[in-house]
């Protein structure tokens, strides 16, 4: 009788660490069976070649962390990133500064857009991000018909060079997630937010600012979006607005989920989901480093997010 | 016809039911009656599936089952009728009718005109005769409990379970479903009714079982039994107590004369409020009685700022407070407890501390950043104050149970420093202990001089605890009462319109 | 509890709403353009937009059972590949492959999503990679394009009766007999009764797990279909084309006035809505100049416009914050 209680509850207290701590558990397993069995793995060259890759994917996510947490989702991002393209392409000619600002400030549009369907309209967030996700790629490749290389220094400088030996666009990463984590669980707007994303009504009637939480989120979405169209840009040297950003959707929500962020929101895991971008690039880079095909690494990833989801799945 | 053998069913921390025998005859109306958390619902899943008894046996026209579901027990021929309607709404009257029974025409496949026809019939030997290819859920909601029960009749079953089936129907309606209830009495079926409304059961019930506390206390027939002596055995106190209960309380009131605090005029709202007035002074606490669907809730939301108004307005100490925004009403005092605790009231996914601060939290935070230390020490008060039993002020408020989940509400609306106190069915659904302290509360929170609108369908609750009382039927004030004219007769009188005045 | 006729008009727009708009745009586009209402030009649109049609209409089943599918793009491409490779041993095994990989593709997903009552958002995305990932690891990551190498499955989707194409009359079809298993079947009923309220129809009997299982299937088994037959139309397995076809799908399904909130909708206006898109495509092709990236613009716009217009004129609720 006590044997199986104690079973019980120990099975509780597995399935709750690994809700917490899974995802940077599995981290470490990946990292350590890579220190061990990959040649190289821990040469500072490829840790920063991965960071590099990774950096675009941990920004978007973190928007679409808070978007989640609001029990939204924003599908409009990768072509957020590809209008952000465009942009850098179109006013590079006022200099590296005014295109990166004209970026940042489409990602906003296109963010307070989607902000308006969903929290004045009331259109649900799959299909409002949905219709922008067709209609701003459209627009990307309007502005920016093909591919345009370009050589402004400073663009070119944001993309490939380090300070103190960390490349650019890593640190403007982490600086963004240190913002956002301190945006979560410092500010009023981020506990607002998850209260938003926890139940709606409540919050309303507690007299939260509902809608402009919810527009506010979007915006951030998008401008997020934009910062990691910006850095793939200049990391390219080239403004791509057909394929940038492609999938970049799917590939931040697998971030947030396997990170432990709930898709029926009231929580955002940041650091999670930084974890859960960490851990699908550290999956690619293994098997690209073991020789082993591409097409592993998405039925391994399909794999880990049923695993991470049906894990979360027992909390309740 | 059904009945159940010393049934013990136990939850973590309580026993629900503890040796329970109750038995239903064939062709019999009976009443079970009890307070909240008597049993009565634990009783109702054990018979209909949703529960398994951990001891005792359940038998089904003499024959032991074990149903493994509702379906099952369904398929036995016990059908439930909920409070809520469980039907699909966006389905049209006649789909919902015979959903998994549909007549079948050539090819096997569904005769739609067949079914229709069929429903039209049926429906109106119910007394509804709307078209049936409207979506269940544009009906009125006695229409749709009505579909509910012609669709349980229709499968065959032989005993009906009703839970409160009334509490959201017009006295035309409940008519109705009596009639209803008299036909399937006269076909030999069964019906376990579950209502908190006395005057229903004496009006159609045979026999009635009395349950506190998880036990049996009384089961026979209803005539013959003094309405006093069946509360008193809910109760469990004695026919003195509740008697006298009441007035002494009464006495100790006294009347305030100051200036209204909170004064609401003439709202409006088509279909909704039509001219509701009312005024609350500070340190006075006024209940709002009348049926569900009077416009109870909706005149607490009108003040609140949460429901659009046509006309009218309300205002705080004499100023107007700006219509239509929860925010303003918040910054001019008013607080409003909502009726639905957890889907308007708490955020299950958050702890106690952030639910309690919620509300007050741009108050405690500097440049938009939130000052731990003041929630710390807010969230300590509050939770000390109330009494409010949690692991700590980090547990997710929705582990907690519904009396404490209702003084987390409470307390979020406390740090706010409110004037005026907008409490919605404020102990529905807690325990004894937690509804006592929750009414001492309300009680004390007058005293500092609160302004308090309670509203309560517990008509005890609404006499004990409000100085005076405003009645509404259909969305208008159809009486207002005040102190020794505060008695359960003049309220009911009142919603019933057979006021002399 | 009245209608309004507001209310009616916003109903009318959501069940009609996008045959309507694809009726003005053929006038308009008759008006506009010479080319436009040719036999070929129609045709074109009819042929072109039935691959979108088909797996259109597994996912309105999946949509109205209150779930989406975000896997059949994926399936979609897969499909193509498989029928393609198949193809050499012969039509039988071109068009069975396909059907028997992508069916067990939604089976299974169908089959976690009753049994674990995970959210289908999750699986389906998961299944998205999954399908896609063997989708490459069969065309050594999509290096290997299969050509078609039976004529009698290349025909099936290249042949054509009075300019229009086979795939088009498979499309019709599928439609007649989905409509039929939709509304006249007590699986039908089923799938609107589990999308109004799971929780309601479980307790009127349905077997919503079952139920599930079948809708997610059907979609699988026509992502399937629809990606052989394409196959057959292009005479190669083409790994690229269809990545992304999901979120067009939707796009069609939401169009032709299907809630995504479950429980209503219905399979006429999903066809239209996806010959709306094609009709709009072959518009803008006719424009001289217009890009046609041009295209997603306004479908992108077209998009959000119906679903404000439904937001506006059927679902104001004063509760709704």
């Amino acid at each position: 009788m006590t044997e199986t209680i104690d079973r019980a509850l120990d099975r509780v207290r597995v399935v709750s660490w690994l809700q917490r701590y899974g995802v940077y558990a599995a981290v470490v397993v990946l990292f350590a069976f890579n220190a061990v069995f990959t040649p190289h793995f821990l040469a500072a060259d490829n840790f920063r070649t991965q960071l590099v890759q990774v950096a675009p994917i941990v920004i978007v996510a973190l928007g679409m962390a808070l978007v989640i947490g609001t029990e939204g989702i924003d599908l409009s991002v990768g072509s957020v990133m590809a209008l952000a393209a465009s942009m850098v392409a179109l006013y590079l000619g006022y200099g590296a500064l005014p295109a990166i600002a004209m970026a940042l400030l489409a990602g906003a549009l296109v963010g307070a857009a989607g902000g308006v369907l969903v929290a004045v309209v009331g259109v649900q967030p799959i299909v409002a991000t949905l219709a922008l996700l067709v209609g701003v790629r459209g627009l990307a490749n309007v502005f920016l018909p093909q591919l345009r290389e370009f050589t402004n220094p400073t663009l070119v400088a944001i993309g490939s060079d380090s300070v103190a030996g960390v490349p650019i666009v890593v640190l403007v990463a982490v600086v963004l997630v240190a913002a956002v984590a301190f945006l979560v669980r410092r500010t009023t707007f981020g506990r607002q937010l998850v209260a938003v994303g926890g139940n709606r009504t409540a919050s309303r009637l507690s007299g939260l600012p509902v809608r402009r939480i919810l527009l506010t989120v979007y915006v951030l979405a998008g401008v997020l979006a934009a910062v990691a169209g910006v850095l793939a840009t200049s990391r390219l040297q080239a403004s791509d607005p057909t394929s940038l950003g492609l999938f970049m959707e799917l590939s931040a929500i697998t971030a947030v989920v396997v990170g432990g962020t709930p898709l029926t929101g009231g929580r955002v895991r940041v650091l999670g989901t930084v974890m859960g971008a960490l851990l699908m690039q550290l999956l690619q880079a293994t098997l690209i480093k073991h020789n082993l095909p591409q097409s592993w690494t998405q039925m391994a990833q399909a794999v880990i997010i049923l695993a991470a989801v049906y894990a979360a799945r027992e909390r309740r | 016809m059904l009945e159940t053998d010393g049934v013990r069913k136990a939850f973590p921390g309580v026993t629900a039911l503890d040796g329970v025998s109750f038995s239903l005859g064939t062709g019999e109306v009976h009443a079970l009656v009890g307070e909240n958390g008597a049993g009565k619902s634990t009783l109702i899943k054990v018979l209909t599936g949703v529960y398994r008894a951990d001891a005792g046996q359940v038998r089904y026209r003499g024959e032991p089952v074990s149903f493994a579901s509702p379906l099952d027990a369904q398929r036995a021929g016990i059908a439930t009728i909920y409070q809520e309607v469980n039907l699909v709404p966006q389905m049209s009257v006649a789909r919902n009718l015979f959903l998994g029974r549909e007549p079948r025409g050539r090819f096997g496949l569904i005769d739609f005109a067949a079914m229709r026809e069929r429903a039209g019939e049926v429906l109106r030997g119910y007394g509804i005769g709307s078209d049936v290819r409207r979506p269940l859920g544009s009906l009125g909601l006695g229409a749709q409990q009505m579909v509910a029960l012609a669709r349980a009749i229709e499968a065959h079953a032989q005993v009906v379970v009703m839970d409160e089936p009334t509490s959201s129907l017009q006295p035309r309606e409940v008519d109705r479903l009596f009639r209803a209830i008299g036909d399937l009495r006269g076909q030999g079926r069964s019906v376990v009714y579950v209502s908190h409304r006395l005057e229903e059961l004496y009006r159609i019930c045979d026999r009635v079982t009395v349950l506190r506390d998880g036990r049996l206390v009384h089961t026979g027939p209803l005539a013959g039994l003094d309405r006093l002596r069946l509360i008193s055995l809910m109760l469990g106190r004695d026919l003195d107590a509740v008697r006298s209960e009441g007035l002494t309380r009464f006495a100790e009131r006294a009347r305030s004369h100051a200036a209204p605090l909170l004064r609401a005029t003439n709202l409006s709202r088509r279909h909704v409020l039509d001219e509701v007035s009312l005024a609350v002074r500070p340190g006075e606490i006024v209940g709002l009685g009348g049926l569900l669907g009077s416009g109870r809730s909706e005149t607490a939301k009108a003040i609140a700022g949460a429901l659009p108004l046509d006309s009218g307005g309300v205002s705080v100490a004499g100023e107007a407070v700006p219509p239509g925004s929860v925010g303003s009403a918040i910054r001019a005092g008013i607080n409003l407890l909502p009726e639905d605790r957890k889907a308007e009231g708490i955020v299950a996914t958050l702890s106690v501390r952030e639910n309690i601060a919620l509300a007050a939290l741009p108050r405690l935070s500097r440049a938009g950043i939130v000052s731990e230390g003041d929630v710390d020490r807010v969230v300590d008060r509050f939770m000390r104050r109330l009494r409010i039993k949690a692991a700590g002020p980090g547990q997710p408020v929705g582990e907690l149970s519904g009396g404490n989940q209702q003084k987390v509400l409470l307390a979020r609306w406390l740090a706010m420093n409110p004037r005026v106190l907008l409490l919605d069915e404020p102990t529905r659904g807690i325990d004894v202990g937690a509804k006592a302290e929750v009414q001492v509360l309300i009680d004390e929170l007058a005293e500092e001089g609160l302004a308090v609108l309670l509203i309560s369908s517990d008509l005890e609750e609404l006499v004990e605890g409000s100085q005076r009382v405003v009645v509404l039927r259909d969305g208008a004030v159809v009486g207002e009462l005040s102190g020794a004219d505060v008695t359960e007769e003049k309220i009911m009188a009142a919603i019933a319109g057979t006021t002399d005045d | 509890m009245t209608t309004t006729t507001r209310e009616r008009a916003g109903s009318l727009f959501r069940r009609h709403g996008a045959l309507l708009v694809l009726g003005a745009l053929l006038v308009i586009g008759t008006l506009a353009f010479d080319s436009f209402t040719t036999p070929a030009n129609l045709g074109n649109i009819a042929t072109a937009s039935s691959f979108l049609a088909i797996v259109a209409v597994g996912m309105t089943f999946v949509i109205i059972s209150g779930g989406i599918d975000l896997s059949v793009g994926s399936l979609f491409v897969l499909g193509g590949v498989l029928a393609a490779y198949g193809s050499r041993y012969g039509v039988v095994v071109a068009l069975l492959l396909p059907l028997v990989v992508c069916g067990v593709f939604g089976l299974v997903q169908g089959v976690i999503i009753a049994r674990t009552r995970m959210a289908p958002f999750i699986v389906t995305l998961a299944g998205l990679l999954a399908a896609r990932g063997l989708m490459l690891s069969l065309t050594d990551e999509g290096a290997t394009t299969y050509l078609v190498e039976d004529d009698l499955f290349a025909s099936i989707g290249q042949g054509a009766v009075l300019d229009v194409g086979y795939p088009f009359l498979v499309m019709l079809a599928i439609l007649a007999v989905a409509v039929v298993f939709l509304q006249r079947t007590g699986f039908g009923q089923n799938v609107y009764a589990i999308g109004g309220n799971e929780d309601a129809a479980a307790l009127m009997g349905v077997p919503v797990a079952r139920t599930k299982i079948v809708v997610y299937l059907t979609s699988g088994l026509l992502a399937g279909l629809a990606g052989a037959l394409n196959a057959a139309r292009l005479s190669s397995g083409v790994t690229i084309l269809g990545i992304g076809m999901e979120l067009d799908v939707i796009a069609a399904v939401v169009i032709g006035g299907t809630l995504l909130t479950g429980g209503a909708g219905g399979l006429g206006g999903t066809i239209a809505g996806a010959l709306l898109l094609g009709v709009i495509q072959n518009l803008i092709n006719q424009i001289p100049g217009l890009s046609s990236s041009f295209q997603q613009v306004v479908s992108g716009a077209f998009l959000a416009a119906v679903v404000i217009t439904h937001r506006v004129l059927g679902g104001v609720r004063d509760d709704d914050s």
